[in-house]
């Protein structure tokens, strides 16, 4: 709200979440990972997550500074409906689904995918809240890591940004891969024929095709051009999907 | 639902103390700190979470007030500097830190920078590097370079400085330190009491619009809380402001037509709920945009749009220098090489945006403001006020920054004009954006070069020509178009030169001073094309650049010659080890790396210190009370780099007085003299004359009373001077004795003026009595499937005759770099596009790699103690330096800075398809 505000022009009415009971607890619920919704990016880094967490950790601590990470949410993130929003590719990777909750109408989950629906843009009804980001079972044994690419060091929007959720089996073939694209689209896209091409392979046997990233329109703007993003993207892929099996 | 004009108390604990604030709904935790609550400590940069300025600690967390609502605090703690610093003792350990290693130049970032790192320590009492980077790095620095920063976190146990005399030479802590590090220090934005008057600026969209204003009167009495509206009309002296005589231009308010976006118009003058609440579309003005020019091609077609009347074809001026014949030299040149080299502008992003306050006090106006250039202030609010000088008074303020823009004007008319109309005290801070909007800028360049050798490796011909956006008024553009010429060659000799400049206007930005005048950007032409005609010719880079370096009685390019003082030759056989040892430490890497690869590069620098062939003096008063205090009226700006520091000690080292024994009164038009503005690295040299020729004076006199030898110790202080001589100790009682008016039983008033000649239409005179030289070696890792640029290590030498406080160099050094770096990988503003500090990116503690400084002293006949002067030789080299170590990791070579990932993969594409 703030850094986008306009002078003048402030709303009239706010209302404040963040110490609303259990709304900022991350647990168990019907099988799923519940992430309440006032939840902060510094509360993620801490919290006690299995390895395929740890692309949304990574990402975590690449959002804004520790200022930001400290009061930044993770629903925030996803209802601010950035295209470079850090937090979305970790949570599209891991199948996130979105609840959200009306006085009148109850609550209803969407997947995240469906939730965001353009640059700034999402399926909030204007009598809802979000109320939690919830996570599905994860394959055992998978790994996962957030691949950031920005023109400096802290502090920077992504020019591109991928996130890899992958499992292996024993002779380290890829037996599950989710993987997302960030900063490359209006809303930020999993590659499904890449996810499907890779089942199978070694990472050292992936062959990347034009196709694999057909989903992804990425714009020319001051941090990159369209071509460039495309162009970094696929060896964005490879990095995370090297990082999340293990090999860094 | 709440009401929103309905205001509850908001009860929290701040510093250990309970309080209680009534904030509106959705008022910043920021705001509410620094106008309700007095903790001015924190600091507000860009009110977007982007520069961590303004970093407090909510229940022991760091977080950035101006994203925190007011309310969200209610019943938790708030900390601040200003009180950490009292009551915690890591924080008075870690400010000792920040103070021994100089880890606070303009102090505006300290506050978030200091709180931020107790928090890391709370947790984490030695970290490593890599700890203190993650945990500092929302706060942006513009000075330091960030490595001093790092340093201090890293070593809070350091045990005190010793007891010092403060002498030249002496590294000693900045005399102004402490109240940077407790958050004392008061900047633009920190004197107005809360509830004063606020001052919005209405500016245009648009790059050019005419426009009409509506109904003014209307609009005031219907805006409860507006006091009045200011325009043009209001201006009793001229509505024209610059900086170079010939070339004022500028109006406060555009009158019909504005030139560039963001050019003020009008300014609504109301109490700061009004100001808060206002909504600039409610404002009565109607545009019509107008088509502009926005390029320096286009701005020279015969059919583009005119600027100003008189500049024909929007060239405003243009420079040149000539020695020999260039052309012939390249005809007859064994080699030869050419180059088109490109930069774009380059904003100074100091965290302190402008601001300032204003009061009639006796029917005089009194402005405190941030700012470069306090007498230069008075001499513009005196044209555009139309009143005697002597009714104005210019207070300037701490200065969170400058780099050279805020030698211009910014809020000042505004603040002067309507406390004059209102009669009423007011204050106007800029927002991050109006700042990046409407302060001048680095100038872009577009330069074409050829340089010619022979087979042997001598420099045979040089032609360099040189356009410039000067944007929509002159600024400091003639400054910029007459230093280039004369700087272009580099510090080398060469006997056959040519080298001409031009400002074009166009409706950008204005581009005015920043760090090097212009310099930078030749340089980078200058020094990557010298590596491809030492590639070229197979011999070395670092050889050829000694070969070529400019020695002591060769001329200049200006035909200037000095006899003693040209330290480049130590400056690159200061770098030798380093260049043999990182080259074959590169070669070794990238023997086994293939998507890494690194490279070394290096560059040289040289800088004129002082105004080009112009006088600009410098006077520095100094007295004796009669209760033995040594008073010091020192005007030269401190804006972080440490004047204040540099001219006590060397006016100290002058009397003979240990430095703490000195009262340090700073710049006011009203009580000290003008020691001229704080740019053109100009006051370690021309001040620190001053200040040695009063320090010089005042002891004469003393000796002279007390008739004892030229050598004498001298103490001062409890109301008598003691001179202790071969005779014994000798007394002189101060108390009782007669005074002057303002109290000093001794006083000594000293000038200096630099020992400058005219140019020639050659460009031939001799324009500096001094120059500075420099040299960097930079080690880069690049990523060649990204195009990423990461330097990994630094090595700087730089002559500076004689290091005042070696401690102040390495800031210098540090700072440069840090600006250097960020112009070479990262720093390109576009209007409209990148006017916040998250789309406009300057480096962060991550970005700046460790930098070894090697002080060269190679003593000056006419610097103070042979110093010479260094804020802006800082950062020449280090653009091109990056640029050649790119070209030596990856073999491409980028001509257009920011090198930016994309820039530099699409180079490495373009070469593997060669």
């Amino acid at each position: 709200m703030y850094p986008a505000a306009t002078k003048g022009v402030l709303p009239k009415f706010f209302l404040d979440l963040t110490r609303l009971e259990g709304f900022a607890e991350i647990g168990d619920h019907d099988g799923m990972l519940r992430i309440g919704a006032a939840t902060t990016w510094s509360q993620i880094a801490k919290f006690d997550l299995p390895p395929a967490f740890d692309a949304l950790k990574q990402a975590a601590k690449e959002v804004g500074s520790i200022q930001i990470q400290n009061t930044g949410t993770l629903a925030g993130n996803i209802c601010n409906a950035s295209p470079a929003a850090d937090g979305v590719p970790p949570l599209l990777a891991l199948d996130a689904k979105v609840e959200l909750a009306s006085a009148e109408r109850g609550t209803r989950v969407l997947a995240l995918s469906e939730f965001i629906q353009g640059v700034r843009n999402t399926a909030l009804a204007d009598d809802e809240l979000v109320t939690a980001i919830l996570i599905p079972p994860i394959p055992d044994g998978a790994g996962s890591a957030f691949e950031k690419l920005g023109s400096r060091r802290y502090l920077v929007i992504s020019i591109s940004m991928v996130a890899a959720v992958i499992t292996c089996d024993d002779e380290e073939r890829i037996v599950d891969a989710r993987i997302a694209v960030g900063s490359c689209s209006p809303v930020a896209q999993r590659l499904l024929k890449l996810e499907r091409d890779i089942i199978g392979k070694t990472v050292q046997n992936i062959k990347l095709t034009e196709e694999h990233f057909a989903p992804l329109s990425p714009i020319d703007d001051v941090r990159g051009s369209g071509s460039y993003r495309l162009d970094v993207v696929a060896e964005q892929c490879i990095r995370a999907i090297t990082r999340a099996i293990g090999h860094e | 639902m709440n009401d929103a004009t309905h205001i509850k108390g908001t009860k929290f604990n701040l510093n250990g103390n309970p309080v209680e604030a009534f904030p509106t709904t959705g008022d910043r935790l920021s705001q509410v700190l620094r106008e309700q609550l007095g903790a001015r400590d924190v600091k507000i940069g860009c009110n977007a979470g982007d520069c961590g300025a303004c970093t407090v600690l909510l229940d022991g967390a760091p977080v950035c007030a101006c994203l925190v609502p007011a309310q969200q605090v209610a019943d938790r703690h708030i900390e601040t500097l200003s009180g950490l610093y009292k009551s915690d003792q890591l924080t008075t350990a870690l400010a000792e830190s920040f103070q021994n290693n100089g880890a606070a130049q303009c102090g505006i970032c300290t506050p978030g920078m200091m709180v931020a790192a107790v928090a890391l320590l709370r947790d984490t009492p030695s970290p490593s590097e890599q700890e203190v980077q993650d945990g500092l790095a929302g706060v942006l620095c513009r000075c330091t370079g960030y490595r001093k920063i790092i340093e201090s976190v890293m070593t809070t146990t350091m045990p005190l400085a010793e007891e010092v005399q403060g002498h030249v030479g002496e590294p000693i802590r900045r005399v102004d330190g402490l109240d940077k590090v407790s958050g004392h220090e008061k900047f633009g934005d920190d004197f107005a009491p809360s509830g004063t008057l606020e001052i919005y600026v209405i500016r245009t969209p648009y790059s050019r619009s005419r426009f009409k204003l509506g109904d003014l009167d209307s609009f005031v009495s219907a805006h409860n809380g507006i006091e009045a509206v200011l325009t043009a009309a209001d201006i009793q002296g001229r509505n024209l402001f610059g900086v170079i005589p010939q070339f004022v231009d500028q109006p406060v308010f555009a009158e019909v037509e504005t030139r560039f976006r963001g050019e003020a118009v009008a300014a609504v003058v109301g109490t700061p709920q009004a100001i808060q609440d206002l909504d600039p579309g409610t404002f009565p003005v109607s545009w019509s945009e107008l088509v502009a020019v926005t390029d320096i091609t286009s701005a020279q077609l015969d059919d583009a749009g005119q600027l100003h009347d008189g500049r024909a074809n929007n060239v405003m001026c243009g420079g040149f220098v000539t020695c020999g014949d260039a052309d012939a030299a390249l005809a007859k040149a064994d080699v030869t090489v050419e180059g088109h080299f490109q930069s774009g502008f380059v904003e100074h992003a100091y965290i302190e945006p402008e601001a300032g306050f204003a009061q009639i006090v006796d029917g005089r106006v009194e402005v405190y403001a941030c700012t470069q250039a306090p007498v230069m202030d008075l001499d513009a609010l005196e044209v555009i006020l139309g009143i005697n000088r002597s009714k104005i008074r210019i207070v300037p303020t701490g200065v969170g920054g400058g780099f050279g823009s805020k030698l211009d004007i910014t809020v000042q008319p505004y603040l002067a004009l309507a406390a004059l109309k209102t009669g009423h005290p007011v204050r106007l801070t800029y927002s991050r954006t109006e700042s990046m909007q409407s302060s001048t800028k680095r100038h872009p360049s577009d330069i074409t070069l050829k340089i010619g050798a022979t087979s042997s490796g001598k420099i045979c011909g040089f032609n360099f020509y040189g356009e410039f956006d000067t944007g929509a008024y002159a600024s400091w553009g003639p400054t910029v178009a007459n230093r280039v010429p004369v700087h272009a060659s580099g510090p080398y000799q060469i006997p056959d030169y040519r080298a001409e400049s031009k400002g074009i206007h166009t409706n950008n930005p204005p581009a005015g001073a920043f760090r090097g005048f212009g310099v930078p950007q030749s340089a980078i032409a200058q020094e990557c094309l010298f590596d491809v005609l030492a590639l070229k010719l197979g011999i070395d880079p670092l050889e050829f650049r000694v070969l070529n370096a400019l020695e002591n009685d060769t001329p200049t390019v200006c035909g200037q010659v000095f006899s003693q003082g040209v330290g480049i030759q130590q400056c690159f056989e200061a770098l030798r080890t380093a260049w043999k040892t990182e080259r074959h430490d590169v070669a070794q890497f990238n023997a086994s790396s293939t998507k890494r690869k690194r490279g070394v590069g290096i560059a040289a620098g040289w800088y004129g210190c002082g105004n080009t062939s112009l006088p600009n003096p410098s006077t520095i008063k100094s007295g004796v009370l009669t209760d033995g205090t040594v008073v010091l009226h020192q005007g030269a700006m401190d804006i972080g780099q440490g004047a204040n520091t540099v001219i006590s000690q060397i006016f100290a080292t002058a009397l003979g007085v240990p430095i703490n024994s000195i009262q340090l009164i700073g710049a006011d038009t009203d009580v000290t003299p003008d020691a001229g503005k704080t740019s053109a690295s100009r006051q370690t040299y021309v001040s620190g004359n001053a200040a040695l020729l009063s320090g010089t004076a005042l002891r004469q006199q003393i000796l002279n009373k007390m008739n004892v030898a030229g050598d004498a110790d001298l103490r001062i202080g409890n109301g008598l001077i003691l001179a202790t001589d071969f005779t014994g100790t000798h007394e002189y009682p101060l108390v009782g004795l007669e005074t002057d008016d303002e109290g000093f039983v001794f006083r000594a008033e000293e000038t200096y003026d630099p020992p400058t000649k005219p140019l020639d239409t050659n460009g031939q005179g001799a324009p500096y009595a001094q120059f500075g030289y420099a040299a960097h070696l930079v080690v880069v890792e690049v990523d060649t499937a990204y195009g990423t640029v990461i330097p990994t290590k630094f090595v700087a030498a730089h002559d500076v005759g004689k290091a005042i406080n070696p401690m102040l160099v390495e800031g210098q050094v540090h700072g440069g770099i840090a600006q250097g770096l960020g112009m070479a990988l990262m720093e390109e503003y576009i209007p409209g596009r990148t006017e916040n500090l998250h789309d406009y990116l300057i480096p962060t503690i991550g970005d700046i790699p460790p930098i070894e400084t090697i002080i060269v002293e190679d003593p000056d006949a006419h610097g103070p103690y042979g110093a010479k002067g260094l804020g802006e030789h800082v950062l020449i080299p280090t653009a091109p330096a990056i640029l050649n170590a790119i070209y030596d990791a990856v073999g491409v070579r980028i001509t257009k800075v920011p090198a930016t990932p994309a820039r530099v993969r699409a180079a490495i594409k373009a070469k593997l398809n060669d």
